[in-house]
This record gives C-alpha cells, sequence and structure tokens, in this order.
C-alpha cells in the first residue's frame, strides 16, 4: 500500500522532471508589458570600464543609477519604496542609454542628451543637481563653494556636498566634476579612484593635491 | 511591509509557478499561461493585501490554468477528441492520469501542494476554501489516486500470472 508520503513524493518528482523537460521559460514578455504601460521602473545592468553599473529608468528618464558596490537588490528595493513596486528588468528602455553610455566611455561624446527623472531629489539638493547638469559640461570642474554659488546659495558649500553624495544619478548629474577647492579629487560614491578615471576620461585639467 | 520589486518577486516564485502549470495544463501552454499570468500579476501589482503575495500569484496563475481547461473542454465538444493533455507527456503516466481524472478542487489541491510546494494556508487562499478544506482536499485526491493506481497495478499484474 502506498502512503501519503511516498504518493507526494512521486507526485513531487514527476513534476520536477516535467518542468525540466518543458524548459525554461520565457522571460516576461516585456515589450507587452510597456505597450499596456505596467511597466513604472524599467531596468539593467551594464558593465562600463569603471565597474558594473544598475541604470534603472521611468517613462521620463534615468532616475536612478548605482555602482557596483550597491547591491542590485537593496537599490530595487529602495525603488520600489520610494516610486513603485512595478519594477521590470528590461533592456529595451535603457538601449538608448547604454548606446550613449558606449560612446562616453569610448571618449567620444557627453552624457547631456540623456533624459533625467530626478523625483528622488528634492528642494535645495534638486536645484544644485540641475545646477550642475546645466552649467558644469564635460572637461570642467568646479568647486563644492563654486556650484554653491552658482546654486544661489553661497555660504552653502556643506549642504551642496550632502546633495553631491545623495545625487541619483551620477555620471549623468556629473557630481564627479565637483572637487574641493584645496585640490584633490574628493569623495565620491563609487569612491576616489573612479572619480579621478572619470575626470581622466573626460581630460579635465587635475590639480592633484 | 513594503511590496518587493516586481521582477524579485516573480523571480522567487517563477520556478514553482511554472512547475505548477506544466503539471496543471502540460507544457506548451504552461509557458503561455506562466506569461499571462506574469502580466496579469504586473497590472493588478500590488495588490491591497502584501502579506500573502505568493498564494496572490498562485491564484492568478490557477485562474489561467482553468481558463486553458474551459477552452480545451469547449474545443473537444466541438472536434471530440481528447486532444493533447499535458499530463501525457509526464513520465509516471498512469499516476498523471490519475491527477488529471480527479475532480478539479482535488486535483488542483494536490498539485498546489506536492507540484507547487505550497504550504496548507496558501492552498487554501487559492482555492478560496478554509485551511481545514484545503487539507481534506488534499487527502482525497491522494485516496483517489492511490485507489486509481492500484487498480491499474492490478490490471498489470493480471496477465502476468
Amino acid at each position: 500500500m502506498t502512503t501519503d508520503t511516498e504518493l507526494g513524493s512521486r507526485l513531487a518528482r514527476g513534476a520536477r522532471a516535467a518542468a525540466r523537460a518543458a524548459g525554461t521559460p520565457d522571460a516576461l514578455d516585456v515589450a507587452r508589458a510597456e505597450r499596456r504601460g505596467l511597466v513604472d521602473i524599467a531596468y539593467v545592468r551594464y558593465d562600463a570600464p569603471i565597474g558594473r553599473l544598475l541604470l534603472a529608468a521611468t517613462e521620463h528618464g534615468l532616475v536612478r543609477i548605482a555602482f557596483g558596490d550597491e547591491p542590485d537588490d537593496d537599490v530595487l528595493e529602495h525603488l520600489a519604496a520610494t516610486i513603485s513596486p512595478r519594477i521590470v528588468a528590461s533592456a529595451r528602455r535603457l538601449d538608448g542609454a547604454r548606446r550613449t553610455f558606449d560612446r562616453y566611455f569610448a571618449g567620444r561624446g557627453d552624457l547631456d542628451a540623456l533624459a533625467v527623472d530626478l523625483q528622488l531629489a528634492l528642494g535645495f539638493d534638486r536645484t544644485v543637481l540641475d545646477t550642475l547638469r546645466a552649467q558644469v559640461p564635460l572637461g570642467a570642474t568646479i568647486t563644492y563653494a563654486g556650484l554653491a554659488d552658482r546654486a544661489g546659495s553661497p555660504r552653502a558649500a556643506r549642504a551642496v556636498g550632502n546633495a553631491m553624495a545623495k545625487n541619483p544619478v551620477p555620471l549623468v548629474v556629473p557630481c564627479h566634476r565637483v572637487v574641493p577647492s584645496a585640490g584633490g579629487v574628493g569623495s565620491y560614491g563609487g569612491g576616489p579612484h573612479i572619480k579621478a578615471q572619470l575626470l581622466a576620461l573626460e581630460g579635465a585639467a587635475l590639480q592633484l593635491a | 511591509m513594503h511590496p518587493p520589486p516586481f521582477e524579485l518577486l516573480l523571480g522567487a516564485h517563477r520556478a514553482r509557478l511554472h512547475r505548477y502549470l506544466v503539471v496543471l495544463v502540460g507544457p506548451t501552454d504552461a509557458a503561455d499561461c506562466l506569461q499571462e499570468a506574469s502580466l496579469s500579476a504586473l497590472a493588478a501589482y500590488p495588490p491591497a493585501d502584501t502579506d500573502h503575495l505568493s498564494a496572490w500569484l498562485f491564484t492568478i496563475a490557477h485562474r489561467k490554468g482553468l481558463d486553458v481547461h474551459r477552452r480545451r473542454a469547449r474545443q473537444r465538444r466541438l472536434v471530440a477528441t481528447a486532444a493533447h493533455d499535458g499530463h501525457a507527456t509526464l513520465p509516471d503516466v498512469e499516476l498523471w492520469d490519475a491527477v488529471a481524472r480527479l475532480p478539479d478542487k482535488q486535483r488542483a489541491a494536490v498539485t498546489l501542494r506536492y507540484a507547487a510546494d505550497l504550504p496548507y494556508a496558501e492552498i487554501a487562499t487559492v482555492l478560496d476554501v478554509s485551511e481545514d478544506a484545503a487539507r481534506q482536499n488534499v487527502r482525497a485526491g491522494l485516496r483517489g489516486l492511490r485507489r486509481a493506481i492500484t487498480d491499474t497495478d492490478a490490471l498489470t499484474k493480471e496477465p502476468s500470472r
């Protein structure tokens, strides 16, 4: 007489074998999901010369760029909690961004044409990021105090530093171009060596301390 | 609890959802069912109750599976053939034949329990019954299966005498 447990494991084994035989099912049909407007945030992993990046975009533009030292799941969980959990892996929406990054890292273009969605930056932080992106082009640098001045708050160099540290879209909003007035490259989310690497790539004149 | 990113939620349950659907509707329709279920889930995500997301996903997949069954029943009535039922491709055919012949609730309960590894509480949610009823359906299903395979065993042993 077959016991329930034996019968159960016979069913479980059979189901596993059948699923294996059926092969891995296709991933979510992102094209269809996007056509139906179901994807609030699409993301893709991008291998850059400065390491692996995670690029995430809403329908308005890049909303988050994370360096490899931040676990992907943490980044995605944060986006789910702050913007929307309808987050789907999709190369489609980020195809243009990836091509622009390819050109940028090859030294053949800037990132100015990329659309960004700065909804994660509020108040003064947002003003600083907008000012930086609009006024400090590839090849240039600016000091924290200088950027504070441009953003209309000359004494807010420290607040500018905070805004840079919280920049949701590094590279595209070029916080790597903001350097200490004392010299050197200063701190950077992905690490100072990456900041130096980016500035070298952009051919900026570096005053090393 | 914050609902997790959809991609991570689906990733965590995808293999089990697929296994359940393969057993329920066969390998070909399972892929389509999983796709439809995933899109429906994304469209409705996040549900109001975010504490039972696994059961919620299986409920959606289960309904897609039932749609396939209904469609097949209609087709069968039209062409009068017992066409491509998925279980025919499974190993251990006599057992899965017996599964296919179980009453709907028992078949669903048994496959949710053993193909999808769902706890009774989640089976209850998917089938919209009490946890006790979920247990009873699994037990009754197993009893039915045992009876069916014992009969076939007896039948196949008969001629060798």
